[in-house]
């Protein structure tokens, strides 16, 4: 649906590869191209008129943002370059200054690189630990292996709303509840959630939740960080510098600004800014039910076809995102991606960023299509016809 | 070399790969090549004796361009000298970027001289190359 709105799209492309990033329709691109040649001023500084659109506009699209996941104070949403830089921050700027030797972090092996490292560095600076929720046969995570992961030194439960290569969805409310009950914080993943169904913050009760504008129609370089008001005045700011203070002296007298803007040092990036907020006033008006009913519609459809294709293999039949992942037998993904880019139909190929997964799921390396609302039924169709075909495979893959 | 031949090259060495085998003996040089882009990664295994390269096979996971280069290398470099390989190796590179190079010397390697043509697949089939290259250069 939709598909008039996307410039892109008026060229021959099938593009399934919206887990990496979605295509942006022309509101978005007219709204940043507005800012740049009509009122490219900084904002939070100057007293004339144009600095002052700036300010008003730059602090709706924070509006625009605390409503969409429904947050309950604007101090709650800072902008990020995006959701590794969230998720970074979060880690460094809180965690690594609450946490000591021993502690214990939950992840899974299906987590994104973004929700790894970060606390394997913690693991190496400090000492702490991560231990991984196990996943079941579908390579979800359940309530009850979250439980039995728990221990009396577990601090955190960090997790990604719906994973980037299963494309399961997590039972974040349920999670975030049984973590409270352990005095356990929850960190929720949301680049892969936020596009592709209703998010509300004040619901789930999660205590930080990130995602970028990219995976949603938005500009690449602006997300956000969503936290507890609480717990978002005990980040330390990663970055110091202009728009962040109140006033300095020398280094025993610094005082900093309030929250969000503490943590948005330097000019920020206000065209992204302006193009999320068209971006979420877009999706809002199609709706995020609309949007998950129309995906998942979408990839039974799909899956109804490939499960009767013999020589391809599906990692996550049974999952409720717009994600799924396959194998074609004997052929290695990249070379399926190859052929497929072939007809112009964009799919990835890899890990996917989940590198430790593939002690789980025994494959290393899977075919991934991820869909959003502008993709059909037809481009489907397509995309399977040429999958059929295993003998055009062999003799088109390179 | 027509196209028929090309592939039939390639098929060949993806589908029958020479050497694949991984070497834990002390006198092979183990050398790891992936690209930054995709997931292609193999570990290669050189055995040198001086300056001349009397062994090379491989382990990993690669696609078909990756894996068929890598074999191809294998068939034609084993026994000759680290500068006769390094010579093979430039002249491998310059085919792939479309520069002009001596296709006496690469053999088989020319079933990959329209990969100029394919940006994205011309890390993959350069790979291989990439990790005996840096093996030759530690080596000296």
């Amino acid at each position: 649906m939709n598909r008039e709105d996307f410039p892109l799209l008026k060229q021959d492309i099938i593009y399934f590869d919206n887990g990496a990033t979605t295509l942006k329709p022309q509101c978005v691109i007219d709204k940043m191209t507005d800012y740049y040649s009509n009122y490219s001023a900084n904002a939070h500084r100057g007293d004339y008129d144009l600095s002052f659109k700036v300010d008003q506009e730059y602090e709706n699209a924070r509006e625009t943002v605390k409503n969409f996941i429904n947050a309950k104070y604007l101090e709650e949403i800072v902008f990020t370059p995006g959701s590794t830089e969230g998720l970074n921050m979060i880690v460094n700027g809180f965690f690594a200054n609450l946490l000591e030797a021993g502690d214990e972090v939950l992840i899974t092996t299906s987590e994104h690189a973004s929700n790894v490292l970060p606390w394997f560095r913690l693991v190496n600076k400090l000492g702490i630990k991560v231990n991984y929720i196990p996943l079941d046969d579908n390579y979800y995570v359940t309530l009850e292996n979250v439980k039995k992961s728990i221990t009396s030194n577990t601090k955190v439960i960090s997790l990604a709303g719906i994973t980037n290569v299963i494309g399961d969805v997590r039972p974040i409310k349920q999670i975030a509840a049984l973590a409270h009950e352990n005095n356990i914080f929850l960190v929720c993943d949301g680049a892969q959630m936020v596009p592709h169904m209703p998010v509300d913050v004040t619901d789930l009760d999660v205590d930080f939740l990130v995602f970028s504008g990219h995976k949603l129609c938005g500009p690449t370089g602006i997300g956000v960080l969503y936290g507890k008001k609480e717990l978002l005045e005990n980040l330390e700011p990663p970055i110091l510098g202009g728009g962040m203070n109140e006033s300095f002296d020398n280094p025993q007298e610094i005082y900093l600004k309030p929250l969000p803007m503490r943590l948005e040092a330097g000019t920020q990036n206000i065209a992204g800014v302006l193009g999320l907020k068209a971006a979420i006033d877009y999706l809002n008006k199609i709706g995020m039910s609309k949007i998950n009913d129309y995906e998942k519609e979408l990839r039974k459809y799909l899956v109804d076809k490939l499960i009767r294709i013999k020589h391809i293999d599906i990692i996550n039949l049974e999952s409720d995102s717009g994600i799924l992942t396959f194998n074609v037998n004997n052929v290695f993904s990249q070379d399926v991606a190859y052929y497929l880019n072939k007809y112009n139909i964009c799919v990835r190929a890899g890990n996917h960023c989940a590198k430790i997964l593939k002690s789980s799921v025994g494959v290393t390396s899977t075919v991934r299509v991820s869909l959003y609302f502008y993709n059909t039924y037809e481009e489907i169709d397509n995309l399977v016809e040429l999958l059929s075909n295993y003998d055009k495979i062999i003799k088109e893959m390179i | 070399m027509d196209n028929e031949t090309k592939r039939a090259i390639i098929m060949e060495h993806y589908m029958h790969p020479k050497n694949r085998m991984r070497k834990d003996n002390a006198s092979y040089t183990k050398v790891n090549t992936r690209n930054a882009s995709c997931i292609d990664n193999l570990d290669i295994y050189i055995k040198f004796n001086g300056d001349l390269i009397e062994d090379i096979t491989f382990e990993g996971e690669a696609c078909a361009i990756s894996i068929s280069a890598t074999s191809i290398m294998i068939e034609n470099l084993i026994g000759k000298t680290t500068k006769e390989a390094l010579d093979y190796i430039h002249n491998f590179y310059q085919m792939t970027e479309n520069n002009t190079y001596d296709a006496n010397i690469l053999r088989e390697g020319n079933a990959y001289q329209d990969i100029y043509k394919q940006g994205n697949r011309k890390t993959c089939a350069t790979l291989p190359f990439r990790g005996l290259e840096k093996a030759i250069l530690e080596h000296k």
